[in-house]
């Protein structure tokens, strides 16, 4: 309930500007047309007016200009009815209600507030507004009106209003630069004309979109979260609910997006170095933890692909806030020589329920219990690992190694890292031989090691160490052996996939370390 | 038809248009060569330092380098080399 009626000014059925101060002893009503309990107080209304007009300020405020029109010509008040089409004055009221009568005091603090219609309490009204004004009782037939009325919802709280009531009053979190779309434009052409579109089409971003977006959230929407490379722009939290409202979040993911985004705005992840690198690295995020299951997310059959509304535009709005807020597009400070599809999107859950090992958030050191957002720089990927023959866990781990050895190109050894996805078929044939994750990351180390002389440029191949240099070494510094990473940290793993298909898969990773980039994890703060 | 207004997605900073430092006729003073830390840079630098020392013999040279190529250069970085010279050449890579 509002302790005063705000000062507001509204235009009469006369077309008259009407200013109510807000500090004043008054009578306030707010009735649309269409409710029948309005209709019934409109006698009441009429009286009351006549009766006290002189003593004490009276405003009927209408909801429909239409309406009001149509109630002034059935009942021809006394009064003009205040036009709040805009619903403005409802709003700021907190009227839920119609009929809704206020009576301020002096200092203009409600005093009384009437929902509906009780008769015996508006009866009772009446009758101190009499005594304190010295006046005879209204002369009403009050046993002919109902009882009680429950009255009808106020146009201020249809939900086809609210929300834009709530973007436009004074206490909005909305702060962005609102733009307004021409009546004749199409509203997604223009938003694919000002460059804010990764090329597919976008929800406009309108303030009652990104309301309830915002809803998602606790936190403040002008809180600063970081400073988003190339262009070194602010990212707050409003910034962030634009783009996910239109990458198609719903309000829920919108705590995985900040958390992401988080993640990303941090030295150690290095954004300005993978947007700039015409290497073609992007983001791909992983999400563990309960919500996962709380917003449906994907991880099993399909979890690297098109189809789950969370998995796409969780990574989407995370591009989307990369592009609008850092800067980053494509033939400007984005500089990938090919680009590649995870620029789009590239965002998945683990399955940790079919996972034997450590999850991938508590290996990074959080609670088994909390929701974890870790994002990677990769080149390429999901590049698959076939392996339909391997029926131990050994020969299944070297298939991986050999086949990781690829990365870059197979004599780049010591260059980056990957994300190697294991799907729940192999997890079982690594299991049947009870392989740990370290055992895994051993065994690829294991089989993809060379000699250092097998790692030299030649006619074959022109790629890794010169030969000019290998011409200085000695030769058991030629016959070390150079396994493909160099710790067996580089090689992150997770679970995820469907429960038919021995096709696991690796994302490849850009330069890493202090001089590149190094996954960030983030706690969700949900 | 009514007008639909959405919010904007971008930092909203208008860009700022720069004007470009006046070339001088001169090579005069101190140069900088900036490696910024990518393979073979450091080869473009030395012949280029070779080369101006051989045309102009008392222009003061420099070499600074980035900590990465992947990462702007450190702010105390840029600092010293503008206090510190008139010219800057910067070798970029691939």
């Amino acid at each position: 309930m509002v302790e005063a009626v705000a000062a507001f000014e509204l235009k009469n059925l006369r077309d008259e500007k009407i200013a109510f101060s807000g500090t004043s002893d008054a009578l306030v009503c707010f009735i649309k047309e269409d409710c029948p309990t309005c209709k019934e107080v409109m006698p009441v209304l009429m009286a009351m007016y006549e009766h006290f007009a002189g003593g004490i300020d009276i405003q009927i405020i209408g909801q429909t200009l239409e309406g009001n029109k149509a109630l002034d010509k059935a009942y021809g008040p006394g009064f003009s009815i205040l036009d709040d089409s805009a619903l403005k004055v409802s709003f700021a009221a907190d009227v839920e209600t119609v009929p809704t009568l206020f009576r301020t005091d002096a200092d203009g603090a409600v005093a009384d507030t009437l929902i509906g219609f009780v008769r015996d309490e508006w009866q009772d009204l009446l009758q101190r507004l009499s005594a304190e004004f010295a006046q005879a009782e209204v002369d009403l037939d009050w046993q002919s009106l109902p009882q009680w009325r429950p009255g009808c919802g106020s146009l201020s709280v249809d939900p086809s209003n609210a929300d834009r009531l709530r973007a436009e009053a004074e206490n909005s979190p909305i702060r962005a630069r609102k733009i307004d779309v021409g009546a004749q434009d199409d509203e997604f052409e223009f938003m694919f004309d000002q460059g804010f579109s990764d090329g597919l089409p976008l929800v406009p971003p309108t303030p009652e979109r990104v309301l309830r977006m915002l809803e998602g959230t606790r936190r403040d929407a002008q809180e600063i979260i970081g400073v988003m490379a190339p262009n070194l722009g602010e990212v707050n939290i409003e910034k962030i609910a634009i783009n996910a409202v239109m990458a198609g979040c719903k309000p829920q993911y919108l705590p995985v997006v900040i958390a992401a985004v988080e993640a990303i705005c941090t030295d150690d992840f290095n954004v300005h170095g993978v947007m700039a690198t015409t290497m073609g690295a992007s983001p791909v995020i992983v999400v563990n933890g309960p919500i996962r299951h709380q917003i449906g997310m994907n991880m099993g059959m399909g979890a690297l692909g098109q189809g789950n509304r969370a998995n796409a535009t969780i990574g989407r709005a995370v591009r989307l806030v990369i592009r609008n807020v850092g800067g980053a597009k494509p033939g400007e400070t984005e500089r990938s020589v090919l680009g590649n599809p995870m620029k789009f999107t590239m965002c998945f859950a683990e399955w940790e329920e079919r996972n034997p090992w450590q999850p991938l958030h508590v290996e990074r050191g959080f609670d088994a219990s909390d929701s974890v957002v870790s994002v990677f720089t990769m080149t390429s990927g999901p590049t698959l690992i076939v392996d339909q023959e391997s029926r131990s866990a050994d020969a299944l781990a070297g298939t991986m190694g050999q086949t990781l050895e690829g990365i870059y190109n197979p004599k780049a050894h010591f260059a980056t890292n990957c994300l190697l996805v294991v799907v729940p078929e192999h997890v079982d044939t690594l299991m049947r031989d009870n392989y740990s994750k370290t055992d895994l990351r051993k065994r690829i180390q294991e089989t993809s090691s060379r000699p250092t002389r097998d790692l030299v440029g030649n006619d074959v191949s022109g790629a890794g160490l010169k030969a000019a240099t290998a011409a200085g070494m000695s030769e058991e510094a030629l016959n070390k052996m150079m396994p493909k990473f160099r710790t067996e940290e580089d090689i992150h793993i997770v679970v995820a996939g469907g429960e038919a298909g021995k096709f696991s898969a690796a994302f490849h990773g850009w330069v890493t370390g202090n001089i590149g980039s190094i996954p960030v994890s983030r706690k969700i703060d949900i | 038809m009514t007008m639909l207004s959405i919010l904007d997605p971008t930092d909203e900073r208008v860009p700022v248009s720069r004007q470009i430092t006046p070339r001088p006729k001169q090579i005069v003073g101190n140069v900088a060569l900036l490696d910024i830390s990518k393979p073979r840079g450091n080869v473009l630098l030395d012949h280029l330092e070779e080369t101006l020392s051989q045309r102009l013999p008392d222009v003061n040279i420099t070499r600074y380098a980035k900590p990465t190529f992947s990462k702007p250069a450190p702010e105390a970085l840029r600092q010293q080399i503008q206090a510190n010279n008139d010219f800057v050449i910067e070798a970029l890579a691939d």
